[in-house]
């Protein structure tokens, strides 16, 4: 089974800008995929190379086993993009606007299909509203229902819910998921790392054009060195003896930092032996952000 | 051959739905040419024996219109989807060059042929069009139109603001097509100009569409037809390169 999405050796220079240098990826069929990286880490550029709107400097991309380029036909009948930027065509109405996508698809009677994404993307009632008229988070609902049409097997998402209210992306992603149940294969890209870390099962991280991090969301959670207890004291002093693990302070608890929660005991111990009572305690999960902000602070510099 | 169809349908429909605009206000334009022209010269010049000033001038208003029309369509809808970002929606698509090539194209042509049938029709209200070689008609609208739609794209893909595509057209559209003879006929010119003339294309557009109407003119229709068919050809083939190439659309 050849893999949904393959990158090999995919470099791109702008000029003297490399904005990827070499990215190696495979993301398998059926997978709900996260591309992190800050702006300007080469995110787009990888998405655009996949959809044939940049040209690689070197290096081969393909989608369901279609190269993007010699077979771009092929793959582009695959592939469903939801651009970044908020695009439509102000002539037009928003059933308009998906009948013509459909038909750039070789799609003559999908009308069965635009009134099933209008109805899942809560978009029934605007159908023959034009789209100058749309708020911006329904022209970005317009802009996945247009990415839909041609039922294409791989769906990537370039900042979906940039903008977007809670509401219309919690329905976002209630739909996305679905896709990804009935066996479509997803590749995100977003800024919210909670969006990611609940979502996807992957995630690699990019930096500079080059993936940094590869692995299962659990695996780099896991992998996360930092455990971190919140202690709330009485008096609110920190004994000295602790101090080395202190890593912030909030609102009058301390943040402490540990290898492992082996070391918990003796920690608690020596609050005691300080004299001083413990009046709260939580322990703080690993989350994506912070293994995101150390990967991007720490290795893989460029 | 759907996505091409969609595609064509959608730049016919981008101008239909501006009528106004993209037909009515050329129609009005050129025919404001017609009523000025006509007034002041009819008395006073006569191009060719036995057919009255406004008649001879009719057909090349015709195909200048056509001409500005067909170039309009094509460069601006490009131009508008690039600036937009809406031709990602096409880029996207497993489209091939030669079916966006063609709906561009034919789109382009088509409004073109109707703007030109629109001043065709009133200036019939103002004058006698004979009907002397109706296919050469047919042949030079369709021809022409196509050279000029071309340019269009080209013009659409090559500029990057609207005042480059403001520049083509002002600097490059409307000198040619108004130092081609609509107004008058060649050989009324010096001979330095008259030679010149020679190397505009759109001079035989002209000059080949007017045979078609008054059995008259400069140079023979047939070489008239080679010069025309020549761009066609130099002009598709180029325009469909660029767009094979991806130059200024896939980066």
């Amino acid at each position: 089974m050849p893999a949904a999405i393959r990158l090999q050796g995919l470099t791109k220079r702008f000029g003297r800008l490399e904005a990827l240098r070499g990215v190696n990826l495979e993301i398998a069929e059926g997978e709900f995929f996260a591309l992190l990286g800050p702006n300007g880490a080469g995110k787009t550029t990888l998405i655009s190379i996949l959809a044939g709107l940049v040209r690689a400097t070197a290096g081969e991309a393909s989608v369901m086993g279609h190269d993007v380029v010699r077979d771009y036909r092929e793959a582009r009948r695959r592939l469903g993009v939801v651009p970044q930027e908020l695009v439509f065509d102000p002539f037009f109405t928003v059933r308009e606007t998906l009948e013509f996508q459909s038909g750039y698809f070789g799609l003559k009677h999908n009308d069965d299909w635009i009134d099933a994404l209008l109805h899942h993307l809560n978009l029934t009632d605007k159908a023959d509203t034009n789209m100058r008229r749309l708020s911006g988070g329904m022209k970005r609902r317009v802009l996945v229902a247009q990415a839909l049409v041609h039922k294409p097997p791989v769906i990537v998402l370039d900042e979906p819910t940039a903008g977007v209210d809670v509401e219309l992306r919690q329905t976002l992603w209630q739909f996305i998921r679905e896709l990804n149940r009935q066996g479509h294969t997803i590749l995100l890209t977003t800024h919210y790392l909670e969006e990611a870390e609940e979502l996807c099962e992957r995630v690699a991280m990019l930096k500079a054009g080059r993936i940094v991090a590869l692995d299962r969301t659990a695996n780099l959670l896991r992998a996360d060195a930092q455990r971190r207890v919140e202690l709330r004291l009485k008096p609110a002093r920190l004994p000295d003896a602790l101090k080395p693990h202190l890593v912030g302070e909030q609102a009058g608890a301390f943040l402490l930092s540990l290898h492992d929660f082996g070391e918990l005991e003796g920690l608690l111990a020596k609050v005691r032996e300080a004299g001083v009572t413990i009046e709260g305690f939580c322990v703080r999960e690993p989350d994506l952000e912070q293994v995101f902000l150390r990967i991007m602070q720490g290795e893989g510099q460029a | 051959m759907t996505g091409f169809f969609t595609l064509f349908r959608k730049e016919v429909l981008r101008f239909w739905k501006v009528l106004m605009q993209t037909v009515a206000a050329p129609i009005l334009t050129t025919l404001l040419y017609l009523l000025i022209f006509s007034h002041v010269l009819e008395a006073h010049v006569e191009v060719y024996p036995g057919v009255a000033y406004t008649a001879f001038l009719v057909p090349g208003l015709v195909m200048m219109a056509m001409l500005q029309n067909a170039f309009a369509n094509s460069s601006s809808s490009l131009i508008q989807s690039k600036i937009s970002g809406n031709i990602v929606f096409f880029l996207l698509a497993p489209l091939s060059y030669l079916e966006f090539f063609l709906a561009y194209l034919l789109a382009a042509i088509v409004r073109g042929l109707i703007v030109g049938l629109g001043v065709a029709l009133s200036g019939l209200l103002f004058a006698d069009l004979g009907l002397a070689h109706p296919l050469w008609i047919v042949f030079f609208a369709l021809a022409a139109s196509a050279v000029f739609a071309c340019v269009g794209i080209i013009a659409g893909i090559w500029a990057e603001k609207f005042d480059q595509l403001a520049g083509v057209q002002n600097f490059v559209i409307v000198p040619l097509t108004f130092l081609s003879g609509v107004f008058y006929s060649i050989h009324s010119l010096p001979a330095f100009w008259q030679a010149v003339s020679h190397y505009n294309p759109v001079f035989y557009m002209i000059d080949g569409f007017r045979y078609g109407f008054h059995g008259v003119a400069d140079v023979d229709p047939w070489r008239s037809a080679a010069v025309v068919l020549a761009c066609a050809f130099i002009l598709s083939g180029l325009t469909l390169q660029m767009l094979r190439s991806g130059y200024k659309l896939r980066h």
